[in-house]
């Protein structure tokens, strides 16, 4: 077992490498260098005045040396200017260059500054991701228990009317991507003009224009159901299908097993044989399920949060990778690419534990 | 000046624009239901009714791309003056000879037509996503194949790379592969010659390992494969048929080429997975115990026993592809600004979706309709290639 997760573990590691020196690559290319340039310096550079604006911030070593300084496992570059003084990647501007460390990167918690929103990347990061985690929890909350009774329900008697409906309810659910959902709820339950709105408002059933709100900028200081239902709802709609299928699957399959059939001719009472022999082991494939979610989820919050302009992790990676900055783009995809490694690696994990069946060694 | 149309005859005038559709729509179920017993698993798919439900759907939109020309009511990047934002049924303020009187869905934010857009779109996204799905295919059984057959190194290595692509956040790989920047270092043209020479060996290697024996024949069949690819290829990946035949605009390559690197893993994974368990069966022992070469049974004697579940994922990707384009579209990373593809068209709606709600919601529910059509004929067949 320790070997399995250590050796998992090792693969994570090497993956995670690879990953942010892509995303390194992809980011440190010379049009984006240059287009760096003429953002921090001025839009009407020469390409000399550029070829030294980047050489002067050291931009223009070997990308691996680069990556490895951005990453903390080599020294941070330092330069001579003309008037004396040291620049340096770890030397803040008018501070000591001595008393500088040598090494300064992600390793060392340095994660950069934001050329868009001024402030640093972790801090940065930490109110975005502290904003989606609410996003995420409230999604979390609503789609994995409708999704499970969705699919046991369906597969609990296969064929059935009920299955038929259910399952034809999952596959539109999986086939509405997070941008048509989100359209179709906001001009459903959010538009002064069209939908259901204005009629509820006719009768007076509403106090305000429309039955929910359009954007959740205000959910970010005070999250309330008007302004929270419409972006949770759009990530969760898409999910919902996709594990209920799986959890359906999974209920077919052990209700076509010999032991509920045995507990059947015991005269266990049908209600019986779905909670107590049938549910544990049909939820076992969907947790699998549900833990890859995760990184499927990260699309849709960077989807939603774009629509409904609610600023947290998603909305900052588009602001970053919009307005072409660096560093913050770095440390979001760092922030990604951990989510996605971590939840496949508890996937694994809990596969292992929850399957009696799988022996490792 | 005419009047404003109603609900009724919105969806009336509607219906009438599609006639084209229709037509094509009844003499396809005509044909295919009087000879459904002589056409294999297609036949079957009338069958189910679920499946036929499906392929309507999606036949319609296919259709509809066809006959776009003639279903169209407006010139989809025309301008006309006072619809702004106009409400569905909208009549032209001023309309010249031989124009159509009304905006059928309304106006757009920059007064193009919406009905004709969504038309449109139709073409765009089903010119490009099952192709992308088709190249997606190509690279990930050419890879997957040996993979599952042989295992050992060859198989860990194309797993790590498939896993490090699909561990990737899709959204974050867009934004790095599709931007104006990105086509100056070449990259896309790179990811292309790689990926785009996948179906060139796919099919020299399905002929080469079938006619190896008769040689005149396999130097004909390979030969003309070489031809024929090679002249694509040069025009595709590089843009330099020298011909002038194939080409692509780099705009459209670099989203190709991104969705193509975005779903072949996944192919890549399902292939192997399927590999794996068919070679352990006996008419394989059988096929190496009769001396046959590896690419002879992976190609000939696994890959068609394979097809029941890849129709069925091929159907599902096309429709998770045109998600991808809409995603790529609704972050305004799509193939042109101008361009009436339904993501692009969605992200120009939503600025004002809660004010005019039309603009985005016409396009919306036609991407819908069709991934949706797209997943009810994967169920169908399914469910019939289950029944064999």
């Amino acid at each position: 077992m320790l070997y399995f997760i250590l050796r998992r573990f090792g693969v994570m590691l090497l993956t995670a490498l690879a990953l942010t020196f892509i995303v390194f690559y992809l980011t440190n290319l010379p049009p984006n260098l240059e287009k760096l340039a003429k953002s921090e310096a001025s839009a009407r550079m020469t390409d000399e005045d550029v070829a030294s604006w980047i050489e002067k911030n050291g931009y223009a070593t070997p990308v691996l040396r680069r990556y490895g300084e951005w990453l903390g496992v080599m020294p941070g570059w330092t330069m001579l200017q003309e008037d004396g003084t040291t620049r340096g990647r770890c030397i803040a501007v008018g501070s000591d260059p001595a008393a500088a460390p040598r090494f300064c990167g992600l390793v060392q918690g340095t994660w950069g500054k934001s050329t868009v929103f001024k402030e640093p990347v972790q801090k940065i990061l930490g109110r975005g991701l502290s904003q989606t985690a609410w996003l995420m929890l409230a999604v979390m909350l609503v789609m994995v228990p409708t999704s499970l009774l969705l699919g046991v329900l369906s597969g609990m008697r296969e064929g059935s009317k009920l299955d038929r409906v259910l399952s034809t309810i999952a596959i539109a659910s999986t086939a509405t991507p997070e941008y048509v959902s989100g359209v179709i709820l906001v001009a459903l339950f959010a538009s002064a003009t069209a939908g259901l709105s204005p009629i509820l408002a006719d009768w007076g059933w509403i106090s305000g224009k429309t039955l929910f709100q359009g954007t959740a900028t205000s959910a970010m200081d005070d999250i309330t159901f008007w302004n929270f239902a419409l972006p949770v709802a759009t990530i969760a709609l898409y999910g919902i299908g996709y594990i209920a299928r799986m959890t359906r699957a999974s209920m077919t399959e052990v209700m076509t097993q010999q032991y509920i059939r045995t507990a059947r001719l015991k005269g266990v009472a049908f209600r019986d044989v779905i909670l107590r022999h049938a549910l544990r082991n049909a939820l076992i494939a969907p947790f699998t399920v549900i833990m890859l979610q995760f990184p499927w989820l990260l699309n849709g919050v960077v989807i939603v949060e774009t629509l409904f302009n609610y600023k947290g992790f998603g909305w900052t990676l588009v602001q970053a990778a919009g307005n072409n900055d660096i560093e913050l783009l770095l440390g979001c995809s760092v922030v990604a690419v951990l989510v996605v490694l971590v939840t496949q690696l508890m996937s694994d994990i809990g596969y292992v534990f929850l399957n009696p069946r799988i022996r490792l060694s | 000046m005419g009047e404003k149309l109603s609900w009724g005859m919105i969806l009336l005038s509607m219906a009438q624009q599609f006639l084209p559709v229709w037509i094509a729509l009844v003499a396809t179920y005509l044909l295919s239901i009087r000879y459904k017993r002589r056409l294999g698993l297609y036949g079957k798919l009338f069958d189910s009714p679920v499946g036929m439900i499906g392929f309507g759907i999606v036949m319609f939109w296919v259709f509809t791309a066809i006959f776009a020309d003639l279903i169209i009511t407006h010139d989809p990047l025309g301008q006309l003056s006072g619809l702004k934002n106009a409400v569905p049924g909208s009549a032209l303020k001023a309309p010249k000879e031989g124009d159509y009187l009304h905006y059928l869905l309304g106006g757009d934010h920059l007064a193009r037509d919406v009905f004709s857009r969504m038309v449109m779109g139709a073409r765009r996204v089903l010119a490009i996503a099952p192709a992308a799905t088709a190249f997606a295919f190509m690279v990930g059984v050419t890879l997957g194949l040996p993979a599952g057959y042989f295992g050992g190194k060859l198989d860990t290595t194309l797993s790590f790379f498939a896993n490090l692509v699909l561990a990737f956040p899709v959204i974050l790989l867009f934004y790095l592969l599709v931007t104006p920047e990105i086509r100056v270092t070449g990259i896309p043209t790179y990811l292309a010659a790689v990926l785009f020479i996948f179906p060139v060996i796919f099919f020299c290697t399905l002929f080469n390992s079938r006619f190896f024996t008769n040689p005149p024949k396999r130097n004909l069949y390979v030969g003309v494969t070489l031809l024929i690819g090679l002249w694509a290829y040069s025009g595709l990946a590089f843009n330099a048929d020298p011909l002038g035949v194939w080409s692509m605009d780099p705009n459209l390559l670099n989203v190709f080429v991104s969705v193509v690197f975005v779903n072949s893993p996944t192919v890549f994974r399902i292939v192997r997975g399927i590999v794996m368990d068919l070679k352990a069966r006996d008419y394989v022992a059988a096929g190496q115990t009769r001396g046959e070469g590896p690419w002879y049974i992976m190609l000939w004697e696994i890959l068609p026993n394979a097809r029941g579940p890849l129709i069925v994922d091929f159907c599902l990707r096309i429709g998770y592809t045109t998600i991808l384009l809409g995603t790529l579209g609704f972050f305004g990373l799509g193939v042109s600004p101008e361009s009436p593809d339904w993501g692009s068209t969605i992200d120009d709606g939503r600025k004002l979706l809660s004010i005019f709600p039309h603009p985005a919601l016409a396009p919306a529910l036609a991407l819908m309709s069709l991934v949706l059509g797209l997943n009810l004929l994967a169920d169908g067949l399914r469910e019939e290639s289950l029944k064999d």
